[in-house]
């Protein structure tokens, strides 16, 4: 090597995002969002424990707008992370690796994901 | 480790726009990427037009145009012009783009400005010429031959025509490189993830009836590296330009490593 460093070509900056590299990214974040999530969980039935005040306290926050946006937040990563959970399922087992059926599968997994949400908001909001 | 913004001496600047070329009416302007290691600059972003009237129909022979036309210090790879020796890969788009073969990617495909990058995430040369020497030095480590314990015969190694079958989609490859440097894994993992177009060509050789060391190289490629940092982003199917598909052949090894653990 000469004594100068070569330069990095640009690669995030100017590659186009796919479908299948979007859904990807995402199932890492949502994955990450789910781990983040047990940690209220564990919150919560922690709170029970404590007793009512605490127990009050944990559904205050809950029930405030900040807590039912992280509700919903979380309720959308369980729901996109089972579905595209069962995309790499196929993967894992050589199915489905074909660029078209890749694209179909994304395309599922995502209007399911919002499918699934919005059943369990209407669920919780009856 | 993923480092998502570029070090300080690879920042892109605005470079120069070169003069339109005079009385042309059917024109296309490209945003090239231009690197000059003699200058010690930051790369810079310049700006040509096309006489599409004067030219061929693909991106590489705008390429060629523009180094004849108006500048030739422009450089690039280039041999065949048929997509079938990969030297012209490079990152084409209009806005962002996915890698391909300039020489098999038609300019009218694109709507305005045509912007080309290297390869991405690769060290660069000078201009649209990456540095392959690792990409290479990978393609070596896989060791890309037929490997028998058998005495040879008397004639050629025989297969059934289902056993030739098993290696379509394999070894129609041209390591142009595509596939890897569009791979968000081989960008942040790449000195020790071999990355799809070398992992294909390793299941090239198990996928061969003929080859006798599938044990040896599947020991080789199992690592937490070299072949489990694929996670089915399938940038690298998507953008291949003889339209094979990596991510199977990654998929189909790690099977073979699943099923011989039993």
């Amino acid at each position: 090597m000469s004594e100068y460093q070569r330069p990095l070509s640009p690669h995030l900056q100017v590659y186009k995002p796919q479908l299948t590299s979007v859904t990807s990214i995402v199932h890492r974040g949502t994955g990450i969002a789910l781990a983040i999530g047990t940690l209220m969980l564990t919150a919560w039935v922690l709170s029970l424990a404590a007793g009512p005040e605490a127990l009050e306290c944990f559904n205050a926050f809950a029930g405030s707008w900040i807590g039912q946006l992280l509700l919903l937040g979380w309720t959308f990563s369980i729901f996109y992370h089972l579905c595209n959970g069962v995309r790499h399922l196929f993967w894992d087992a050589g199915k489905g690796l074909d660029v078209e059926t890749a694209y179909k599968t994304g395309y599922a997994a995502i209007i399911g994901a919002v499918v699934l949400t919005v059943l369990a908001v209407i669920i919780a909001l009856a | 480790m993923a480092e998502f913004t570029l070090p300080k001496n690879s920042r892109m600047v605005k470079g120069k726009e070169w003069p339109a070329p005079a009385g042309a009416t059917n024109t296309r302007q490209f945003k090239i990427y231009r690197y000059d290691p003699d200058s010690g600059k930051n790369p810079q972003l310049d700006i040509y037009t096309v006489d599409l009237d004067d030219c061929g129909p693909m991106v590489l022979d705008a390429l060629i145009w523009i180094k004849n036309k108006v500048d030739p210090t422009l450089t690039f790879r280039r041999s065949c012009r048929e997509g079938i020796c990969g030297s012209c890969a490079m990152n084409i788009g209009d806005g962002r783009g996915t890698n391909t073969l300039a020489c098999t990617q038609s300019i009218d495909d694109f709507k305005g400005m045509i912007s080309i990058y290297p390869l991405p995430h690769m060290p660069v040369v000078k201009d649209l010429v990456p540095d392959l020497t690792h990409f290479y030095a990978q393609y070596a480590s896989i060791e890309p031959w037929m490997k028998t314990q058998t005495p040879p015969p008397s004639r050629e190694r025989l297969q059934t025509p289902e056993e030739r079958k098993a290696l379509d989609g394999l070894y129609e490859c041209i390591l142009c490189a595509c596939c890897s440097t569009s791979c968000p894994s081989y960008w942040w993992n790449g000195d020790r993830y071999l990355g799809p177009a070398i992992l294909l060509q390793a299941y090239r050789w198990l996928a061969d009836s003929r080859d006798e060391a599938t044990g040896e190289r599947l020991d080789q490629l199992e690592d937490p590296f070299k072949l489990y940092r694929c996670h089915t982003i399938m940038n690298c199917a998507k953008t291949c330009p003889k339209g094979l598909n990596p991510a199977k052949a990654i998929a189909e090894t790690k099977k073979m490593i699943l099923e011989r653990v039993g």
